[in-house]
């Protein structure tokens, strides 16, 4: 009897110590959560609601700037994400030799963007874009390009500007994870490797990679999840996803339907969710692509 | 072991991290030499210190209220960090230290629910926020940041290796389970604590998209907020934006000097 009066009372604790958390996820989080997958079935304007069945979604097959909106969403991610990620990778594998010198500050400095808040470095970066700034003179001076490159007014390099800022920002926070990931690795099978004769960049590929291989995953998963997101970069270095669009993502256009223009929340609201299922089915792909390797 | 290959490859290793290194600090001195450039010098490239930096700061402080905005970035920043600490160590510790298989099937939820995107809760948030009467409010920015499934996962890894004798010392001394958390479990983990407020605060104080959405009138605006508007003008003037972008970096650039080891430690945390 003392025993069942001892677990009762362990349970009633484990519960009231959980609950301030539960209750405020499940307003904060799983009731929108619910609320918008409803209103996304929704049609009208402002808060004047009426059923549509599935006209939203028909109306993203017919809508150009949603299309043009996704499709911007899709290319950051597919170069975006590998090419921050195999920087992140190299920079990990140089700083984890420990006679490198100036190891630590060669550490801090790839480190020290992930300092900066979105909106600082995004501003910081508008004004290095400019047509006749920063970018373009070094540029010219190192000879790399003869004439100046309309950074932020031609819809190609608009791109490359906000790929370039995104992975200027995030590359450290990501090499943070791989290092600490790298030093959990037993040195002696890199001494047994290098003793049997096997070249560095075999190392790498055939130790280093695959025992990272969960952070390697995490990372991918974290940095899509972010991606799919992305909203103050092109908000504020591209000026509201430009040149024509050229930069709008799907949060931008979510933000633009519904606070920007005169509110149609139930089909942002669709929109809202073409995120939610592509972070569902990306992030599914990515594990289980990694199983498959790892079987 | 100095063969030429090997040599090459040590040089091709320090090429590669010293232009890492200056593409990564350029910005930053950039945004520096900035603030004393005019606005037209920012634009032309000019990398240079300029003697503008007087007249920078003086229309900074003339087109912005700042001790105003920072109250409301510190207050919103302060209050948000507090009660997501307090919330989300009670629920990772509780976790860890009370198992039950139905609540342990509630956390393999929770990181499910780690992947729901922001810009999927926004819309309802807002007409929530706009029904409850609180759009352009303090508590409207802080109330659904505090139950962070993150620093939920983090306090429990976390809790791990809180030494469960000191728990069972403190019952057989007669410490009731809050006071047990307050008293004995708080102190020893604040080490855990300091980290998870690095990261806590960084996000708060750099949060852009919901504070754009629920704060509408400019003395309830973030420095965040503030320095994106300065921007938005017809023709900004890069020089005092650059004023209010550095304005906006310094607390988090002096916590990571300061903190260096727990700053990495806290956004490692979660993972481990």
């Amino acid at each position: 009897m003392a025993q069942s009066g001892y677990e009762r009372s362990q349970q009633v604790n484990g519960w009231l110590f959980v609950l301030p958390a539960l209750i405020l996820l499940g307003i904060f989080m799983i009731y929108p959560i619910i609320w918008s997958l409803w209103m996304s079935f929704q049609v009208g304007r402002g808060m004047n609601f009426s059923f549509g069945g599935f006209t939203n979604i028909m109306r993203l097959t017919q809508d150009p700037v949603f299309l043009r909106a996704l499709s911007n969403t899709l290319i950051f991610l597919a170069i975006q994400v590998p090419i921050m990620l195999i920087l992140a990778l190299l920079f990990a594998n140089a700083l984890n030799d420990s006679k490198l010198w100036g190891r630590s500050w060669f550490r801090t400095a790839i480190f020290l963007p992930c300092v900066t808040s979105l909106v600082a470095y995004s501003v910081v970066f508008r004004s290095m874009f400019a047509q006749d700034g920063i970018m373009n003179e070094m540029l010219m001076a190192l000879q790399i390009i003869d004439n100046p490159i309309p950074w932020l007014a031609d819809p190609f390099w608009a791109k490359v500007v906000i790929i370039s800022a995104i992975t200027w920002r995030w590359t450290g926070y990501n090499m943070i994870f791989y290092l600490a990931a790298m030093q959990n690795i037993d040195r002696s099978i890199y001494e047994a490797a290098k003793i049997d004769g096997v070249p560095a960049w075999a190392r790498f590929w055939y130790i280093t990679v695959p025992m990272l291989k969960p952070v390697i995953l995490f990372t991918t998963v974290i940095s899509t999840i972010g991606t799919l997101q992305l909203f103050d970069e092109p908000n504020l270095i591209t000026n509201q996803g430009g040149p024509s669009d050229a930069t709008l993502t799907l949060s931008l256009y979510i933000y633009n339907l519904s606070f920007r223009f005169m509110p149609s929340f139930g089909y942002a609201a669709t929109v809202s969710y073409v995120i939610v299922v592509l972070v569902g089915i990306l992030t599914l792909i990515q594990f289980l692509v990694a199983r498959d390797r790892r079987a | 072991m100095s063969n030429p290959i090997a040599l090459i490859g040590r040089a091709a290793t320090y090429l590669l991290l010293l232009l890492a290194a200056f593409i990564s600090v350029f910005p930053f001195f950039w945004m520096a030499v900035g603030a004393t450039n005019t606005s037209a010098d920012i634009l032309k490239g000019k990398a240079t210190p300029g003697g503008a930096l007087w007249a920078n700061m003086v229309n900074f402080f003339s087109s912005v209220d700042m001790p105003r905005i920072l109250f409301n970035s510190f207050f919103i920043a302060g209050v948000g960090t507090a009660l997501t600490l307090l919330v989300s160590s009670l629920a990772g510790y509780g976790f860890e230290m009370f198992r039950s298989r139905f609540r342990e099937r509630i956390f393999g939820s929770l990181l499910l629910m780690l992947s729901i995107p922001f810009a999927a809760l926004m819309i309802p948030l807002f007409i929530m926020m706009a029904n409850l009467k609180l759009i352009n409010t303090y508590q409207a920015i802080i109330l659904p940041t505090i139950a962070s499934i993150f620093i939920v996962f983090y306090f429990r890894q976390a809790t791990k290796a809180f030494p469960h004798e000191l728990r069972d010392a403190a019952r057989i001394d007669g410490l009731k389970e809050w006071q047990i958390f307050f008293w004995v479990y708080m102190p020893v983990m604040r080490s855990t604590y300091a980290a998870a407020t690095i990261i806590v605060f960084m996000a708060n104080w750099n949060n852009y998209l919901w504070p754009l959405i629920v704060l509408q009138t400019n003395e309830m605006k973030t420095l965040t907020l503030v320095v994106a508007g300065l921007t938005s003008a017809y023709t900004p003037d890069w020089g005092v934006v650059m004023v209010g972008a550095i304005f906006a970096t310094l607390p988090t650039l002096i916590i990571f000097f300061l903190l260096q080891r727990r700053f990495v430690e806290g956004m490692l945390g979660a993972v481990k």
